[in-house]
């Protein structure tokens, strides 16, 4: 594995790991913009442009977007997360020049009226999609009631609302602000040649505008509380807690993960043995998510719409032992044969490669190897997570839920 | 010293058959075990009882109590999965590749010598009717489950968890004769691919497996599918659409062409049904057709999702396109179809995991392991005329329609 790195004079990055063992590559451009980094009247911008990123440029038809990338047979996408968007593709090597050609041009979209117009239909269907899965729909409004008043807590997909209102001028002015150089980041992953991805993406990427840079963070104060939805139809209620954890730049991000391993991880976990091996419920996990300038645990639930309470109870059981500090060295190490396992095994496939290089740029403004994030996983103690759980003890802080019940305790 | 890449088959006198692929630029294993004594075996008073049994196999085995199977199985940082499926039973995992023989000998014992204690049949059961529960939340799955369920003789598509009613008065007598009757070696697969050496491998798993005790292959009774058309109410924002017909099996000659067909529909964002449904037309966000396969038969089935105003335009729209297609296929579309198909070949030899389902999977429908090189020469070997051969052999038409929503939709006459 090599690391090269290399930045235009627009700030535009471009960061590469190569790896000469593996048969492909995968590139992308990770754009600093998401639900966070919108205005109120904007909701849903950045993932709606997301979508239009592959209805056409001055240079490519919508139809040449999907067309050329079928036909370099790429595994290709994008997504739209609270704080990145992320456009990619997985190539044979010899389709790197023409990846690369149409990833970069794509980001700067026409963003014609009539294709703006007909994408806020699919928008909406999108919308609509999401509004009938519930496990889906309780991670939004969790999100939304926890980070209220926040940046994070603004809508990935926007209401329809917004999007009915959305001008495709909105667009254009909020590309205009959050797709410049400082704010993108081009990553690859695989078997690729340095000098000619370096000059490629010169080429392709030197004349677009500069500015943008790393965005001002505030800690949210989250003030709790319930936020039930009601839906008679439901056959399970769906329940969603959060409460505030470790920074994406955060050290602890290490013991975070581990910790939720230990807690809430699909087999082996506390909640795996309290709750789904006995079957008490459909599913409960609990997971660490790292945002830039603020972190959280999310607890996740789904069970019988009478069995609430109870679970609910054996959940702050759960978490209320692990905060006094009752861990087991075995799960320690437990939790660091499986999340170690994960990363080699993600690790072999360039995809996999990519999401790391990628994220720990956006975030961190650092290149790690696979070795060291193993050995940063292996060098955590239980002290480390007696003192995490002492600075950001788990709790069910804000709790949504949505299904039948109308009324549920609050947390 | 690194494994030789390449290719090891092996079947056992009891009937089990070993698949090897060794491959010396990862570092992890992954192996898929397949054991047929899927959801098809149920006796029909016990539908679910082979998702139960899967579950229930995981609660002790062996000298191990459920506690410290499944606390084994973590410590080898094994990612895993299982599942019942409708002729198999599946159990599969990757990890690093020094790991994997410790994890065989306890899927060894899960198989030959599990505990299925009483006390843990109730948990094992339940388990089952949470995710029949939550499947009632999930309506794009739900579509897919009930058209499988219409347009598959029974029970080839019932769904593998059995129903509520089922599940709810299943016993642990019926689970454990359908262990008795079903679990065997005979017509089991076992397929490993990663960092691993043949010869070992073949050594190991027959001391692991080798006395495991054959068994009669059990019979299977088929019935009728059911109905045609059929509209399940459902209170929703969007109403879900399934549509099914008829297309050959992976063992088929034709298999290669039906494939190119539905890619050229559905193979990526340049298809069809992705142009046509949604992009000019702006109906859904999802639509796709993929093939289903079984040994002897197969199905298209389609899904697409919309809001219920736009529900019988995209119903229409859709089912327009699968009809289309015997009208003519451009040059262009092969070519990305083949092109989509080589980078996922060569990139399937980075993936122990994708190896090891997939030679499985042949074993399973071929009897045989086709190599990349020989897939690839069948998909480079496709023409038009090829493909539009086998579309007017087996037309879309016929078809099945399942929708679910807060209306029903029409099924245009002429279409049937």
């Amino acid at each position: 594995m090599e690391f090269f790195e290399h930045k235009l004079s627009n700030g535009l990055q471009i960061v590469a790991e190569r790896n000469p063992h593996v048969h492909s590559v995968a590139v992308g451009f990770y754009v600093r913009a998401g639900a966070r980094d919108e205005t109120p009247e904007e909701s849903g911008v950045s993932h709606f442009l997301e979508h239009m990123a592959f209805k056409g440029t001055q240079r490519h038809s919508a139809d040449d977007v999907n067309r050329v990338f079928d036909e370099v047979g790429a595994k290709y996408n994008a997504s739209t997360s609270e704080e990145t968007t992320l456009f990619y593709g997985a190539i044979l090597p010899e389709y790197l020049p023409t990846t690369l050609d149409l990833l970069a041009d794509i980001i700067f979209p026409s963003l014609r009226d009539d294709d703006f117009n007909m994408e806020k239909k699919v928008i909406l269907e999108e919308i609509g999609m999401y509004d009938d899965q519930p496990g889906f729909l309780v991670y939004e409004r969790a999100m939304q009631a926890h980070f209220k008043g926040h940046p994070l807590g603004q809508s990935i997909l926007g209401s329809v609302d917004s999007i009915t209102a959305l001008t495709s001028a909105q667009m254009r002015d909020y590309h205009a602000r959050r797709y410049v150089g400082g704010n993108i980041i081009c990553a690859a992953a695989g078997n690729f040649d340095w000098p000619s991805l370096k000059g490629l993406v010169e080429d392709l990427c030197g004349h677009r505008p500069s500015g943008g840079g790393l965005r001002s963070t505030t800690i949210a104060r989250p003030t709790g509380g319930l936020d039930l939805l009601v839906r008679p139809a439901s056959s399970q209620q769906h329940l969603m807690a959060l409460c505030p954890g470790p920074a994406a730049a955060a050290p602890q991000r290490f013991a975070a993960e581990l910790l939720s391993v230990i807690a809430g991880d699909d087999t082996g976990s506390r909640m795996f043995w309290e709750l789904v091996d006995p079957g008490y419920v459909e599913s409960a996990d609990l997971g660490f998510h790292d945002f830039d300038g603020d972190g959280s645990f999310l607890t996740y639930l789904s069970c019988n719409p009478e069995d609430v309470e109870d679970n609910l109870e054996r959940v702050q059981g759960i978490l209320a032992r692990l905060n006094s500090g009752d861990f087991t060295e075995a799960e320690l190490t437990q939790a660091k044969n499986k999340t170690l396992s994960r990363i080699v095994l993600r690790s072999e496939r360039p995809m996999g490669r990519l999401g790391a290089l990628g994220s720990n740029w956006m975030y961190r403004q650092d290149y790690r190897s696979v070795e060291a994030d193993l050995a940063d996983y292996q060098r955590v103690t239980l002290a480390d997570l007696k003192s995490l759980v002492q600075q950001y003890p788990l709790q069910l802080t804000t709790l949504a839920s949505i299904g039948p019940r109308d009324s549920l305790p609050t947390p | 010293m690194p494994p030789v890449a390449g290719l090891c088959t092996h079947t056992y006198p009891n009937g089990l058959t070993l698949l090897v692929e060794s491959m010396p630029d990862v570092r992890s294993a992954a192996f898929s075990l397949l054991v047929p004594a899927g959801s098809a075996f149920d006796a029909p008073a016990s539908r679910g009882a082979a998702a139960v049994l899967t579950d229930w196999m995981l609660r002790g085995a062996g000298p191990l109590d459920s506690r410290e199977l499944t606390t084994a199985l973590d410590n080898l940082g094994l990612s895993r999965s299982e599942g019942a499926a409708t002729v198999h039973i599946s159990f599969s995992g990757a990890t690093l590749a020094e790991k994997l023989p410790e994890a065989l000998a306890l899927y060894a014992d899960m198989l030959q010598r599990p505990h299925l204690p009483e006390d843990e049949f109730e948990p094992s059961r339940v388990g089952v009717e949470q995710s029949l529960r939550g499947l009632e939340d999930e309506p794009r799955q739900k579509v897919m489950q009930e058209l499988k369920a219409r347009c598959y003789p029974t029970p080839w598509g019932l769904p593998n968890e059995g129903s509520l009613d089922s599940i709810t008065t299943l016993t642990a007598d019926a689970v454990r004769a359908h262990a008795a009757r079903c679990v065997r070696p005979n017509g089991a697969i076992l397929a490993i691919a990663g960092y691993v050496d043949a010869q070992e491998l073949i050594d190991l798993v027959g001391r692991l497996f080798g006395d495991w005790q054959t068994k009669p292959d059990p019979v299977i009774e088929s019935g009728p599918p059911g109905p045609q058309i059929d509209h399940l109410p459902h209170e929703s924002t969007q109403t879900q659409i399934g549509v099914a017909y008829h297309s050959v099996p992976y063992n088929h000659p034709e298999y290669y062409a039906a494939w190119a067909a539905v890619n050229v529909l559905s193979g990526g964002m340049s298809a069809r049904l992705f142009t046509e449904v949604r992009e000019k037309r702006g109906l859904c966000y999802s639509v796709y057709a993929t093939t289903n396969t079984l040994k002897d038969q197969a199905r298209v089935l389609c899904y697409a999702g919309t809001t219920t105003e736009r529900a019988q335009e995209t119903l229409d729209v859709l089912i327009g396109e699968l009809v289309r297609l015997k009208d003519g296929i451009a040059p262009e579309e092969l070519a990305r179809c083949q092109a989509r198909a080589k980078s996922s070949l060569i990139m399937q030899q980075e993936s122990s995991t994708s190896r090891a389902s997939s030679i499985a999977r042949d074993w399973y429908h071929l009897g045989r392991v086709t190599t990349l090189a020989e897939i690839r020469a069948e998909i480079d070997r496709l023409t038009v005329p090829i493909i539009l051969e086998h579309v007017h052999r087996h037309p879309a038409q016929d078809f099945v329609v399942v929708t679910m929503g807060t209306s029903p939709l029409e099924v245009r006459r002429g279409v049937l």
